[in-house]
């Protein structure tokens, strides 16, 4: 908690990270609060009109404030971004450590059994995954898990396979600490960065990802606001800036945002990077 | 062994540790052949060798950081070669190891004090020792202070990292410390500070060391006993006083030959050995050492020397030696 504080401090990017993802959880929350409009009520009257002081982010092609929207399509984007990426990148962390520690039989079984999973096109599987379930927005954010752990944990093994050979980890096993000692202690804490990077970029990708499975028929359903639905939609009408601009940015800054954070984790947990700022 | 007064503490019946290849064609690696030998309490058994000749992975062996494919390991004239679960757990803290390399042998992610308490919270010692005092303690001992308790690895030099290595090694009160090349890696002033410290240490906690090096000046400096190693096997134990004034077999003649003299006068010939060392995962047949020693005859090559103890405490592995009357 303290290095926390201190990294708050010295790390201005980290800072800005955590403000503009607050920022974004914040306005997601309190959406019904914040929004001057209804997302889902049209108003054909105002179609397509650009920002203004009523619409501060313009009007989509049914009426539909652009920025009530957005505000509101957080819900969707963030659950589907973060929640996501935070599950996967646990199970996968967890997984691949699993398999590179242990070795041998262990690690050949439980790899193949994730390339499996990998060799399906990820969208392709995510959607029979939710076409079986049936589509909500659970099945969906299951299904983007299902899809996305096991590049972490390839990830994972592959830096455990050569962390466990440092001759700190035979100190460990040489003072009597135990596998799961020694794993929770010793390894993961070494191996946990490039995950980490992974993970703060990956958040983008699955907000991305989900929209494309909304787009599809899956994940959530079209009056529903959710920002890649939002781009897709604007994507029509090209001379309209404003429609796929706002909810392009608002993932941009969210997936930055991420980036930052990521970048300031890995200084605090790097007690070499924790001096420098 | 000669003047029995001494316990052994520590012994290797017939030790083999072959690592197999991940393919029939690499084949098996006898990284350590069939090797005997006792490590008496309280003395330091140095053993030198050249690169790859089994010495680490015998050290290893010892302490169950490695398994052994075949023969067995006493301690206190316990077999601790199959010891499993909580019995190994115990013998670990009677039997600890040094590292070479002192800036891999401690977690870049933890402090001092973490790494310190690391043994007290394995052997759950937490509430039964005062553990604050006993790191503090520990850290005197090594010639550290309090305040660098809150550095990370990274911000120490490598001879206060080695000091570190030998503390949490200390921590648990051991018996018994495998010096794994404990200071090749420091530069020659710092070396000699820690082999002190090491020597101090032994004295005032009644250690015993098995002292692995290629460092044939730092095994001759710390060592009551010398092994020498060649290929997998023991060629040659005596004590260093019998090994300074006579040795017996020719590849320990040739390995100190080498060792340079600061007297040019006092620097005898140089033997120097042909050839490379053979590939231990098809080493030669009979002696390992015939396709290289001088003195090789056909007996060599068809027969296996066998440890012999051909003067008083002094054992070597050599037909030119082995008289049968």
């Amino acid at each position: 908690m303290h290095g926390l504080k201190k990294l708050l401090k010295s790390n201005y990017l980290f800072t800005l990270g955590v403000i503009i993802c607050l920022a974004w959880i914040l306005a997601a929350i309190l959406a019904p609060v914040i929004a001057p409009y209804d997302p889902i009520v049209q108003d054909l009257g105002v179609r397509l009109n650009p920002p203004s002081g009523d619409h501060w982010f313009g009007t989509d092609n049914f009426g539909r404030d652009i920025f009530s929207r957005v505000i509101y399509g957080g819900r969707y984007s963030l659950l589907a971004g973060v929640v996501t990426v935070i599950l996967s990148g646990i199970i996968g962390t967890f997984y691949g450590a699993i398999a590179g520690y242990v070795g041998g039989m262990v690690d050949n079984v439980m790899m193949r059994f994730s390339e499996m999973i990998l060799s399906f096109p990820s969208l392709v599987l995510a959607m029979i995954i939710n076409a079986v379930l049936g589509s909500d927005l659970f099945n969906t954010l299951f299904a983007l898990v299902i899809v996305s752990w096991p590049t972490y944990a390839r990830l994972m093994r592959s830096v455990v396979l050569s962390v466990k050979e440092n001759e700190y980890v035979t100190a460990s096993i040489a003072l009597g600490a135990s596998r799961m000692r020694v794993l929770m202690k010793e390894i993961i804490p070494n191996s946990i960065n490039s995950v980490l990077i992974m993970a703060t970029t990956d958040i983008g990708n699955k907000i991305l990802m989900f929209s494309t499975l909304s787009f599809l028929g899956l994940g959530s359903a079209p009056p529903t606001p959710e920002w890649g639905m939002m781009v897709s939609d604007g994507a029509d009408y090209f001379n309209k800036f404003w429609i796929a601009g706002f909810p392009g940015l608002a993932i941009f800054t969210m997936a930055v945002g991420a980036n930052f954070i990521g970048d300031g984790l890995r200084d605090l947990l790097d007690p070499k990077l924790r001096k420098e700022f | 062994m000669a003047g029995n007064e001494k316990e052994v503490l520590m012994k290797a019946d017939h030790v083999k540790v072959y690592f197999k290849g991940k393919n029939k064609k690499s084949g098996t690696v006898k990284a350590v052949d069939d090797v005997s030998f006792e490590i008496l309490k309280g003395e330091t058994f140095g053993v030198v060798g050249e690169s790859g000749c089994g010495k680490s992975t015998l050290g290893r062996t010892l302490i169950r950081l490695l398994d052994a494919t075949e023969g067995s390991i006493y301690f206190h004239g316990q077999d601790i070669s199959s010891l499993k679960g909580n019995d190994l757990k115990e013998m670990r803290k009677k039997a600890q190891i040094i590292f070479q390399d002192p800036s891999a042998c401690l977690n870049p992610r933890r402090n001092l004090k973490q790494i310190l308490m690391e043994p007290f919270e394995i052997h759950n010692l937490k509430g039964k020792v005062d553990v604050e005092a006993r790191i503090h303690e520990l850290l005197t001992l090594v010639g550290l202070d309090d305040y660098h308790l809150s550095r990370y690895p990274h911000e120490l030099s490598g001879g206060q990292k080695q000091r570190v290595g030998i503390a949490r090694a200390l921590a648990l009160e051991p018996e018994i410390i495998i010096c794994d090349e404990a200071v090749s890696a420091l530069d020659v002033s710092v070396q000699a500070q820690v082999l002190n410290l090491l020597q101090e240490l032994k004295e005032k906690l009644g250690l015993t060391y098995f002292f692995i090096s290629h460092n044939l000046n730092v095994v001759y400096q710390v060592s009551d006993r010398v092994g020498v190693m060649y290929l997998g096997n023991m060629v040659e134990i005596a004590s260093y006083d019998k090994l300074y004034e006579k040795r017996y077999h020719p590849y320990t003649e040739a390995l100190l030959s080498a060792i340079p003299q600061v007297d040019q006068n006092a620097q005898g010939e140089r033997i120097r050995l042909e050839g490379e060392v053979p590939n231990p995962s098809n080493p030669p047949s009979g002696c390992r050492f015939h396709t290289r020693c001088p003195k090789a005859c056909d007996r060599c090559m068809a027969e296996r020397p066998v440890l012999k103890e051909i003067a008083e405490g002094h054992f070597v592995a050599c037909h030119l030696y082995d008289r049968e009357d």
